[in-house]
């Protein structure tokens, strides 16, 4: 019936290209947000954890997670410029992303984006600024001396980041460190704001009864935080290594430790950031399981036709790839004593994993079945692009907003090395 | 749509500029302010009532529509749409909506499976449209103002303003809304606000041969429609989500999505 229609269409209709209709469903119903709704939510949530992480240290002062930490603010920074992107991406009229802003209307969810959203970039840049002051200052004065057009244009990069600021006294200092603790202070809540109303987005759609759950906010913000915990793990674990490769091919003098130092130092942080990971794990789990549970037990009109979703047509996706896969297997991996760098990396590989298949069976599951309650809709994810659309709403369009955040930071810490400036 | 929403707030706040500027001030139109100035009589509230008894599901108020209201006829999407319920007599309920009945129901077959007349209790058609909800959630959740409602309660879509976010389509519990495969920006029925407005029928009442479609105003109670509405029984579509829809059925069953 609907290839049929695809054939007489005169023109396509968005999400039929995907979407595959099972029984009784009403006829404009599609599945209209896709993967790039998925990746939205994934990559703030890496955001806010990545942040979350750093402001540990400078907040708390968990002087263990110290090297991590600027490491992670930059990253958060790198995150933070794409998150943004799959919204802009999905939407039919992406010229007109400016109203968002222009012209908000406060009772919608989205409307506050822009705001949130800047706020919180105004946070961790200014963070980032405070952090990096000093450095900026030394850098500009090292190139002072030294000729070159690289070293000129490097010169004034940095003396831009500087803003005209060249106190390093140790009161200016003394100020900065203060500085940076407010700023990671204010930044956790605003963090959490920033995932927990990307959660608020879905939560409040009372017309899903996938997504209707005051818990929705509190579950995406823990999840945020396992997931950020893990990328910056990860990552740094790959950076590590590299310098280690590195350092074994020329030898001490590209680097101030030995090959074996920076392992020592690698396995040390690794050990350490892993038992807030796990810690974030069970508490994201547990809220998971609440809400499944809670459904269950009170089971109200919607229930039959979510079970049949959960435990029916997504219980791969849920139980196997999420639950199981996603989170019982890294956790025990890195509960088991012993704990080496490689099965860090398994672990945490599959902890990003296990959070991207939470956030695709909530934004793809919450469309799997019909409004009908008795019909369903299945997605098919567009993989060979064939135009703008099957491109932009696809797996390619995904994996790019998924490698952006990387060639930001790679970009990133050419000005500022994140992990060697101590 | 001449006259957009967009338009009129310009000229709303032009004209609150010009008379607020001599007093020194500038005057913000609230929601409620905007509302009444569109429609101050408030004499208006535009509603819909269906007779099921009478649709025989000929899909003739489809065709009518997507002529009427330009939605590609070969695309499946529509701003109005009629489905058919059958219910077993071993209480097993059958229900569809092909191309949401553009071209009426005129077999026995469901999905391509063929119903025995002898094994069915009972049968009946519910068309089916934006029920123009008291508290719109698609309005609600739009993040830049392109849904709105009208004073006289019929919720319309600027197009030249929607962002194309989809927040709309998600919010609605009755699965009206779409993209326009055209416009690109969110689409659904509205009454035909462009024809209410002028004093004529909607495209769909016109169309029926039946009278099973009405639209009329509940301010005035020597409306046919107001004169069902408040002397018989008369069921909405899914209440309990609070959206106080606007779309009042004769015979709604307890089948009925
Ligand atoms: S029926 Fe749906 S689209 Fe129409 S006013 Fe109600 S919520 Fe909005
Ligand atoms: S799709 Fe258009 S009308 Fe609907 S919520 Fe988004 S901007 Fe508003």
């Amino acid at each position: 019936m609907i290839a049929e229609a695809a054939q007489h269409a005169e023109v396509a209709v968005h999400g039929m290209e995907w979407t595959v209709k099972e029984l009784f469903t009403y006829p404009n119903e599609f599945i209209y947000w896709t993967i790039q709704i998925v990746m939205y939510p994934f990559l703030t949530g890496l955001v806010a954890g990545a942040f979350v992480l750093s402001s540990l240290y400078h907040v708390f002062g968990q002087d263990d997670l110290k090297d991590i930490a600027k490491f992670s603010l930059l990253f958060s920074f790198a995150l933070l410029l794409v998150a943004p992107m799959p919204l802009l991406f999905h939407l039919q009229q992406p010229q007109r992303n400016w109203e968002v802003m222009l012209t908000p209307h406060f009772t919608s969810a989205i409307a506050a984006f822009g705001m949130v959203f800047s706020v919180y970039m105004a946070i961790v840049a200014s963070e980032i600024w405070f952090v990096y002051r000093k450095f900026f200052v030394e850098r500009v004065n090292e190139l002072k001396n030294k000729e070159g057009l690289g070293n000129a244009i490097l010169k004034l990069i940095y003396t831009i980041l500087t803003l005209g600021v060249f106190d390093v006294s140790e009161r200016a200092l003394h100020k900065d460190e203060r500085a940076v603790k407010m700023l990671a202070g204010i930044g956790i809540p605003v963090a959490c704001f920033l995932h927990g109303y990307a959660g608020f987005i879905f939560g409040s759609v009372k017309a899903n009864a996938l997504w209707m759950t005051p818990l929705m906010p509190v579950i995406f913000i823990m999840s945020a935080i396992v997931s950020g915990i893990a990328l910056c793990l990860l990552t740094y674990i790959v950076i590590m290594e590299w310098q280690k490769f590195q350092i074994t091919r020329h030898g001490r003098r590209s680097w101030h430790m030995s090959a074996d130092e920076v392992k020592g130092a690698e396995i040390d942080m690794v050990r350490k950031v892993s038992k807030y990971l796990i810690g974030f794990l069970v508490a994201a789990i547990t809220l998971e399981l609440l809400d499944l549970i809670f459904r269950g037990y009170t089971a109200v009109k919607s229930w039959d036709i979510l079970r049949s979703v959960i435990y029916g047509k997504d219980f791969f996706n849920i139980f196997v790839l999420q639950y199981s896969i996603g989170n019982l297997v890294p956790f025990v991996l890195l509960l088991l004593p012993g704990l080496t760098v490689k099965r860090t990396v398994l672990a945490t590989l599959l902890v990003l994993f296990g959070v991207f298949m939470m956030r695709w069976n909530v934004v793809i599951g919450g469309q799997a079945f019909s409004l009908t309650f008795a019909g369903y809709m299945h997605y098919h994810l567009p993989i060979i692009p064939h135009d703008a659309e099957t491109f932009k709403e696809g797996l390619f369009g995904a994996l790019l907003m998924g490698g952006l955040p990387f060639v930001f930071f790679w970009i990133f810490n050419k000005i500022i090395p994140s992990l060697k400036y101590k | 749509m001449k006259f957009t929403r967009r338009d009129f707030l310009t000229t709303a706040a032009k004209g609150a500029l010009i008379t607020a500027l001599p007093a020194g001030a500038i005057k913000f139109l609230g929601p409620d302010e905007v509302r009444a100035d569109i429609d101050s009589s408030g004499k208006v509230r535009w509603a819909f009532l269906v007779d099921t008894f009478k649709c025989v599901g000929c899909g003739l108020c489809v065709k009518a529509c997507k002529n009427e209201n330009e939605t590609p006829y070969g695309a499946p999407v529509t701003r109005t749409w009629v489905e058919r319920y059958i219910i077993k007599k071993n209480g097993e309920m059958l229900a569809d909506t092909p191309l949401g009945a553009r071209d009426g129901f005129t077999d026995n077959k469901v999905r391509g499976d063929e119903v025995d007349p002898k094994d069915i209790g009972k049968a009946f058609f519910v068309p089916k449209l934006c029920n123009q909800c008291d508290s719109p959630p698609c309005v609600q959740v739009c993040p830049v103002g392109a849904t709105y409602q009208v004073g006289d309660g019929v919720v319309l879509v600027d197009r030249s303003w929607c962002i194309g976010c989809g927040y709309c389509i998600m919010a609605c519990p009755y699965g009206v809304r779409f993209f326009h495969p055209v416009h690109k920006v969110a689409e659904k029925c509205n009454f035909c606000y462009h024809r209410i407005t002028k004093g004529m029928q909607t495209a769909c009442v016109d169309a029926c041969p039946f009278g099973a479609r009405k639209i009329g105003n509940l301010k005035d109670p020597e409306d046919p429609v107001t004169k069902i509405v408040l002397t018989e029984r008369v069921g909405v579509l899914k209440s309990e989500y609070g959206t106080k829809p606007q779309v009042y059925y004769l015979g709604l069953d307890e089948n009925v999505r």
